[in-house]
């Protein structure tokens, strides 16, 4: 599902290079649900934004999906975000103007889909989450874990092969976390491939598989998680 | 998309409803000013038989003074007007298809015992007049060549007067008292309003219609006062009316149809002989200089569009260009104060051109509003020029044209005002900013 080997990212200054990635390397199989963990500046982030096809990278390959994404231009890339990959991010990053099924509307607008079909998707997604009767209510009505609730649906509304998220139980009290933790287990159970970026080792610990990021390096190799058996 | 990016567009106005409304004002503000402006030239520039324009031609020859120009500051024109024996001898010849002469007078009219008379701008002229400068006509019609030659007092009012005189009805057949004689009515004009005035710019280029028609034939018989230009630079005794007839001065406008080029050429011909003819008896002392100018160049030589309106024009649309730099700067701060939804969007899957596109539109909304405003604002400061001038009235009407137009320009603005902002926010990187929503 996801390749990555000898990657690199180095964010230059005119005084300072920094080296974001060295000689990065994860591969994620289809169905996989996949903790990266690591201290504040390890490089988690610029790995998420990397595999999201939201920055370029350096040296090394990525093949996501069997496509090799380097050199790709941005409209490929876009049109990449938006059928494969499903964003959840810390912040939930809804749009406060818009309605919760229109925040969950905003990737399949982009995807050319009627209006019908975009309907009967958001409706689905909402249903999931557990928030279909919350259709019509703006992003500040909601609380916090219903907020991320929806940034689930919307992430999920486009049917993407694979999830990345980011802090997603940051900005979370302990339960709510738990129930969102309890909701990305359920999508990953029903084959959504997932990359968490964490810094909570409870929660990296619930992920089939965890990985650890310190200096821009995979750092140790990836602890087998009882069910990969099931996937092997 | 454009419906779901307008609907993007409202909600984005409305979520910075002050910058929103410095924007709207900022393009409304120079919309108004160039839809006032723009409106007068629009009006004072038009061609109004334009669609005659290659029939008919404003005949001049230089029957004036022989030691100075008509006119100093451009010494090659020719004087605007004709003596009486030169139009009538030229219209007379009917080597055109058409032809007509006119000048102003005024008369008395006397309506209805119980009625007030009134003072009535009148135009003495010959029956090619109307089917020459397409004139509508409501009831009747003008009338025929034996009231031309006779000097029948017959009569054509405007739509105007047919108004104050008989409240609007058919009044053809009818009898109208002007300075104490009855007329009969031949015809009642329809809705005429030519702007400007081409067919007579001696005397205000944007003055009404004249209220009544009558013959030409008539204000020699009856000597009456000419009201329009008179000029005379050969000393000569006047003392009455009669006494114009026979004289060098020029008080007459003649007006010819030539149907193609060739009798175009013919009767160009015909007036160069016409001319060369008078002066082998001793008279149009200075050098051959006919004249023939189409409608649309007769305006010209008037300069009926001044100076003065095409700069205020140019001031316009330089005040225009302002408020559009203006907001440049405040849709540049609009679009990237949401640059984090801008960077969500790109996450999500949107492409540059989508939120290029999506900007844009919020551009175009932007100057849709501020047309719209513009158009009130323009509308009021054609008021005012209205309440300044009386003589503006014709010229400070907003036309369809005008008020689509004016929406037209301000979305133009908008659109242009928002391409660098929306060039810079689609170049927005996603990474930057999600971290920090």
């Amino acid at each position: 599902m996801l390749e990555m080997q000898h990657l690199t990212k180095v964010y230059r200054t005119d005084r300072l290079e920094t080296h974001a990635l060295r000689d990065f390397g994860l591969s994620v199989l289809e169905g996989e649900f996949v903790a990266v963990t690591g201290p504040s500046g390890s490089g988690k982030t610029t790995f998420l934004n990397i595999a999201g096809l939201l920055e370029d990278f350096d040296g090394g390959s990525y093949r996501l999906d069997g496509v090799d994404v380097r050199g790709l231009g941005d409209d490929a890339r876009a049109r990449i975000r938006n059928q494969k990959i499903g964003f959840i991010f810390q912040g939930f990053n809804l749009i406060p103007d818009l309605d919760v099924a229109d925040n969950v509307e905003v990737p399949l607008r982009y995807r050319g889909l009627d209006a019908r079909e975009r309907r009967r998707r958001i409706e689905r997604a909402l249903e999931l989450v557990g928030l279909a009767s919350r259709a019509r209510h703006l992003p500040a009505q909601l609380s916090g874990g219903q907020q991320q609730r929806v940034a689930i649906a919307r992430a999920l509304a486009g049917e993407p092969r694979f999830l990345l998220a980011d802090e997603p139980t940051g900005n979370l009290d302990s339960l709510m976390a738990r129930q969102i933790m309890e909701l990305l287990e359920e999508i990953n159970r029903q084959g959504t491939t997932i990359v968490l970026v964490t810094h909570d080792t409870e929660l990296a610990h619930r992920a089939r598989r965890e990985v650890r990021v310190v200096d821009g390096e995979v750092q140790a190799p990836p602890r087998p998680a009882p069910r990969d058996a099931a996937l092997a | 998309m454009l419906g779901y990016y307008l609907r993007l567009a409202w909600l984005g106005l409305r979520r910075t409803p002050a910058i929103s409304a410095l924007m709207v004002a900022a393009i409304g503000l120079g919309i108004g000013a160039t839809t006032t402006t723009l409106t007068v030239h629009h009006l004072m520039s038009a061609n109004p038989i334009a669609a005659r324009n290659a029939v008919l031609r404003a005949v001049t020859i230089d029957g004036w003074d022989p030691n100075h120009p008509w006119e100093e500051r451009r010494p090659w024109l020719p004087p605007p007007e004709l003596t009486w024996r030169d139009a009538t001898a030229i219209a007379a010849a009917h080597v055109a298809d058409r032809a007509v002469v006119m000048r102003k007078t005024a008369f008395t009219l006397e309506p209805e015992p119980g009625k007030k008379p009134f003072l009535v701008e009148a135009r003495l002229t010959t029956r090619e007049f109307f089917p020459m400068f397409a004139v509508p006509f409501a009831y009747g019609g003008g009338w025929d060549e034996r009231a031309d030659a006779a000097g029948e007092p017959v009569v054509v009012l405007s739509r105007r007067t047919n108004e104050r005189a008989f409240g609007g009805i058919d009044s053809t057949g009818r009898h109208l008292r002007l300075d104490s004689r009855d007329y009969r009515i031949a015809g009642v004009l329809g809705e005429w309003t030519p702007t400007p005035k081409f067919y007579d710019l001696n005397n205000g280029d944007f003055d009404d219609a004249e209220d009544v028609f009558v013959p030409l034939a008539l204000g020699q018989q009856l000597e009456l006062t000419p009201t329009g230009n008179t000029n005379c630079w050969k000393p000569e005794v006047l003392n009455a009316v009669r006494d114009l007839y026979g004289s060098e001065c020029i008080w007459h406008q003649l007006w010819v149809e030539v149907g193609d080029p060739g009798k175009a050429a013919r009767f160009a011909e015909y007036l160069d002989g016409y001319v060369r003819t008078q002066q082998s008896l001793g008279r149009l002392p200075r050098r051959l200089n006919n004249q023939l100018y189409t409608p649309a160049a007769w305006l010209e030589r008037f300069e009926v569009v001044g100076r003065d309106s095409r700069i205020l024009l140019w001031l316009s649309v330089a005040f225009l260009s302002v408020c559009v730099l203006n907001v440049v700067g405040l849709l540049l701060s609009r679009f990237l104060g949401a640059a984090g939804a801008t960077a969500l969007r790109r996450a999500l899957g949107a492409s540059r051109g989508d939120v290029f596109r999506q900007h844009l539109v919020e551009a175009g909304l932007v100057g849709a509003l501020a047309g719209l405003l513009g158009l009130v604002l323009g509308w009021a400061g054609l008021r005012g020029m209205r309440a300044l001038n009386s003589s503006f009235d014709r010229l400070t009407h907003l036309d369809t044209a005008m008020v689509g137009a004016a929406i037209a320009l301000a979305v133009l603005a908008a659109l242009l005002a928002g391409l660098y902002p929306a060039w810079r926010v689609c170049r927005v990187q996603p990474a930057t900013y999600l971290k920090t929503q």
